[in-house]
């Protein structure tokens, strides 16, 4: 009895206590109207790390998700036609040159996918369905905007003029490939092109482009850095964390999420619970939209403008892309399996961003059947030829097994490459032939 | 890796004077022959180099670290975490390309006080405060050393690092080679490890051994205020991306160290006791347990030979080798648990390329497999003693 005194005393003199009474003396004040006018409740604030707060006696929790879902900016329609006059005009030039990429991006990935199933190279993936994503990007930034792909877009590098022929050098691995051979096919990467190799690891490379934006402010350039990355990769705890820094830092950097409904197998649904991705920009504190992927002008705008925002108020920017993912996940995957075949179908038909945009550009007059097939033909003997001249090149030399380890070789790899020579010159009819000196 | 540069305390005049008459441009390749006096005493001619920044590379004539004359001025005296912050400083002083992230690193002054002062000496963009994602701003410091800058990333334990161990291993490792030589990671990422004062066993490890394994990163441990700052200078300038290990009990270490600028190779083993009888290999805390044991077995009438390795990957096996041909004894004595440890490979290196030249089978002293304890008592059984070092020799020796 006397010592829940004691600990009853000691409560009362706690500010817990006091608090609780202060509480309780405010709510039997609201009961009396006269004095409610004295105890200003409702401007209370208070100013915690951050700025000041408002106090609300109501407890209110923020709901998981918002009434309707973020609006998704496009400038055409499904049929090609603007929808309004306020988007940022494109030139002719720029348009067909926009459209020519599109196109060459289409038939490369067919092409080469046919090429792996024919067991001439290892492994392939397409960028069926996201073409408008990876010219129209490319096409809004410079040459001196840095790029962190993850594996699903070569448009920049062709829209940087990265040829055919080096595409196949790298598929194929042979010794005119940038990479000498070391990377599994479409993990292109090319210093003079500022587009960073890829790397299989997912979502990496957003925190290499935030480090990159901070290295491109340092140096007060007038540039970005851009990386690309899926919905699934906005699950991986590098693409948070790179968020959050490029927010504190203030860092000059595009986040692009190719949001194409699938990871392999797992669809939207079981990777977030979010309104997809642009919702997570503003828990961040950075600013973000969603743009309809499967358009290009939108894309082109969008980028265009992030880009603008990045460099002259030195902030991060979060789009979202929403598209689809027509193609398989890669030749090691059939999507038929978890997915239905008709949606496949309409995604690839209905809502093909390639002859969406060939629409337009034929309602202006810049485009026509002729040019088609002749683009379409020239493309593929180009394809072809390249791919032949590839195939039948030298693979890299076994020093290129040691090379580039290091800056310059220690004497272990030396001597681990010395002993490779000897086997392969010991028992020659073990090893492939076509190994370069 | 060429060795450009050789821990000298007196020839080093000609090298400080041109160095303060240029300023680094960071683009710039100045391709020349250079002789270059290699630690396996041959010596290149018209070894064509592309050092980072111009004529910095001026060759020092010596090429052993450890016998430093002191010069005639008598240098400054000052602590181990002290000389690693002046080695920083100057290497930040000398190229604008150089830059620290980690966490507390700016204002705060680092956990360790490495980065004291240079957060206001600098600006807070060169010396950034990161938030709490080791993966992410490892992997932010790859981004930043692929576009240009030569960051230095601090962990604020090493094993917080283990966070990073993707960022580290798929792509600063790996992304040099798999661009074909495109892009270079000229990253340096340090912090303190090893078993300190009762820390708890999560911040006790020795990620070395986790490391070792990575291809593409080098890997050295320093132990002296001398080193210290030799290693982080080198660890600075060179193009591959280096580990740079520090403990976390040798931070107030005192030593006099040169006034005039020198930088250490990244490849040498310090010879810090000559002798004849048995190789004692060991690097950071455990050289202070071998030097006490030192003073023990020469009283007892031994003479053993002490290497401070420094070079854990890779392994300076012509200073070693020398030392097994000559003594035909080895004792490796590291911090590292039993398996799977840099005594582990030491071990295995070694027998493979000296094996003729041992009278008896290489000796290892580890710490068990066990998560370091926190009492103080079951810690200090963890971490190999001085006593134990001792008995091993003598039964060496036998």
């Amino acid at each position: 009895m006397w010592k829940s005194n004691t600990i009853f005393n000691h409560f009362k003199s706690t500010l817990n206590f006091s608090l609780l009474s202060s509480r309780r003396f405010a709510s039997t004040i609201a009961q009396n109207p006269s004095t409610f006018n004295s105890i200003p409740h409702a401007n209370q604030v208070i100013d915690f790390p951050g700025g000041t707060v408002k106090f609300i006696p109501e407890m209110r929790f923020i709901s998981e998700s918002s009434q309707e879902r973020i609006p998704c900016y496009r400038v055409l329609d499904d049929d090609g036609q603007p929808l309004a006059n306020n988007f940022v005009q494109v030139s002719e030039d720029v348009a067909v040159r926009m459209y020519n990429n599109m196109v060459t991006l289409q038939i490369m990935d067919t092409i080469f996918y046919e090429v792996q199933r024919q067991g001439r190279i290892s492994f392939y993936a397409t960028t069926i369905g996201e073409e408008a994503i990876n010219i129209a990007s490319a096409a809004a930034l410079t040459m001196d905007d840095v790029i962190f792909p993850q594996y699903r877009e070569p448009g920049p590098l062709l829209w940087r003029g990265f040829t055919l022929q080096e595409i196949a050098n790298q598929c194929f691995s042979n010794k005119y490939d940038n990479g000498k051979g070391r990377q599994m096919p479409i993990h292109y990467g090319s210093n003079k092109h500022n587009y960073f190799t890829v790397a299989s690891t997912v979502a990496t490379q957003i925190p290499h482009a935030v480090g990159a934006a901070y290295s491109i402010k340092m140096d007060k350039k007038d540039a970005c850095s851009i990386t690309y990355f899926g919905d699934g990769g906005s699950s991986e705890g590098d693409f948070h964390a790179a968020l959050n820094f490029a927010a504190v830092m203030e860092a000059p950097v595009i986040f692009l999420c190719r949001n194409n409904g699938w990871a392999i197998s797992t669809p939207t649904s079981d990777q977030f619970r979010s309104d997809g991705v642009v919702v997570k920009g503003q828990a961040y504190g950075v600013c973000s939209i969603r743009v309809d992927g499967n358009d290009a002008l939108a894309i082109y705008s969008a980028v265009q403008a992030a880009r603008e925002m990045a460099i002259n108020e030195e902030r991060p920017v979060l789009i979202e892309a929403l598209t689809y993912r027509v193609g398989h996940h890669s030749t090691s995957d059939d999507s038929t399996k978890y997915r239905p075949t008709n949606e496949i179908e309409w995604w690839r038909l209905a809502r093909d961003p390639v002859a969406r945009f060939r629409k337009w550009i034929e309602r202006n007059g810049w485009w026509n059947d002729m040019a088609e097939s002749e683009l379409r033909n020239s493309l593929r003997q180009e394809l072809l030829h390249s791919i032949q001249v590839a195939e039948n090149l030298e693979k890299p030399p076994i020093a290129d097994i040691f090379n580039d380890v290091y800056d310059v070789p220690p004497s272990s790899l030396r001597e681990q490459e010395q002993w490779v020579k000897d086997t392969v010159k010991n028992h020659p009819l073990d090893y492939p032939e076509n190994i370069s000196a | 890796m060429a060795t450009l540069f050789h821990g000298v305390g007196a020839a080093l005049t000609p090298f400080s004077a041109s160095n303060k008459l240029l300023l680094p441009s960071p683009k710039s390749e100045s391709r020349g022959a250079i002789f270059l006096h290699r630690s396996d005493a041959r010596v290149n001619h018209a070894f064509n180099l592309k050092p980072a920044t111009p004529n910095q590379d001026l060759f020092i004539p010596n090429a052993v670290a450890t016998k430093r004359e002191t010069s005639t001025k008598s240098g400054h005296e000052l602590l181990l975490f002290e000389a690693l912050r002046e080695g920083l400083e100057e290497e930040m002083e000398r190229d604008p390309r150089v830059c620290v992230m980690g966490e507390d690193v700016g204002h705060y002054g680092g956990s360790y006080k490495v980065t004291k002062g240079l957060a206001e000496k600098y600006g807070d963009l060169r010396v950034l405060d990161t938030p709490i994602a080791e993966n992410s701003f490892t992997g932010m410091g790859i981004g930043a050393a692929m576009t240009g800058l030569r960051p230095i990333v601090e962990g604020m334990n090493m094993g917080f690092l283990l966070l990073a161990f993707n960022q580290i291993s798929n792509n600063c490792g790996m992304l040099h080679y798999t661009s074909g030589g495109q892009f270079t990671i000229p990253i340096v990422i340090r912090g303190p490890g090893g078993v300190g004062r009762q820390l708890g066993a999560e911040h006790s490890q020795r990620l070395e051994s986790y490391f070792q394994s990575i291809p593409g990163i080098q890997m050295v441990a320093c132990s002296t205020p001398y080193n210290a700052k030799g290693l982080m200078k080198a660890a600075i300038r060179s193009e591959n991306p280096v580990i740079l290990f520090e403990h976390v009990l040798l931070y107030n270490l005192k030593e006099r160290i040169p006034d005039e600028e020198y930088v250490l190779s990244l490849e040498e083993a310090e010879m810090v006791r000559p002798g004849e009888h048995v190789t004692i290999l060991t690097y950071s805390r455990m050289r202070y347990h071998v030097m006490q044991a030192a003073k023990t077995l020469v009283n007892k009438g031994y003479d053993p030979e002490v290497i401070d390795i420094r070079s854990l990957k890779p392994f300076d096996l012509y200073t070693i080798g020398c030392s097994v041909k000559k003594t035909h004894r080895v004792l490796i004595v590291e911090e590292c648990m039993r398996t799977g440890g840099i005594g582990a490979s030491l071990t295995a290196a070694i027998t493979e390329n000296f094996h003729d030249y041992l009278d008896a089978p290489i000796v290892c002293l580890s710490s068990q497999d066990v998560p370091t304890p926190y009492a103080g008592t079951l810690e200090e059984w963890t971490v190999v003693q001085p006593a134990q070092i001792v008995t091993a020799v003598e039964q060496l020796c036998q």
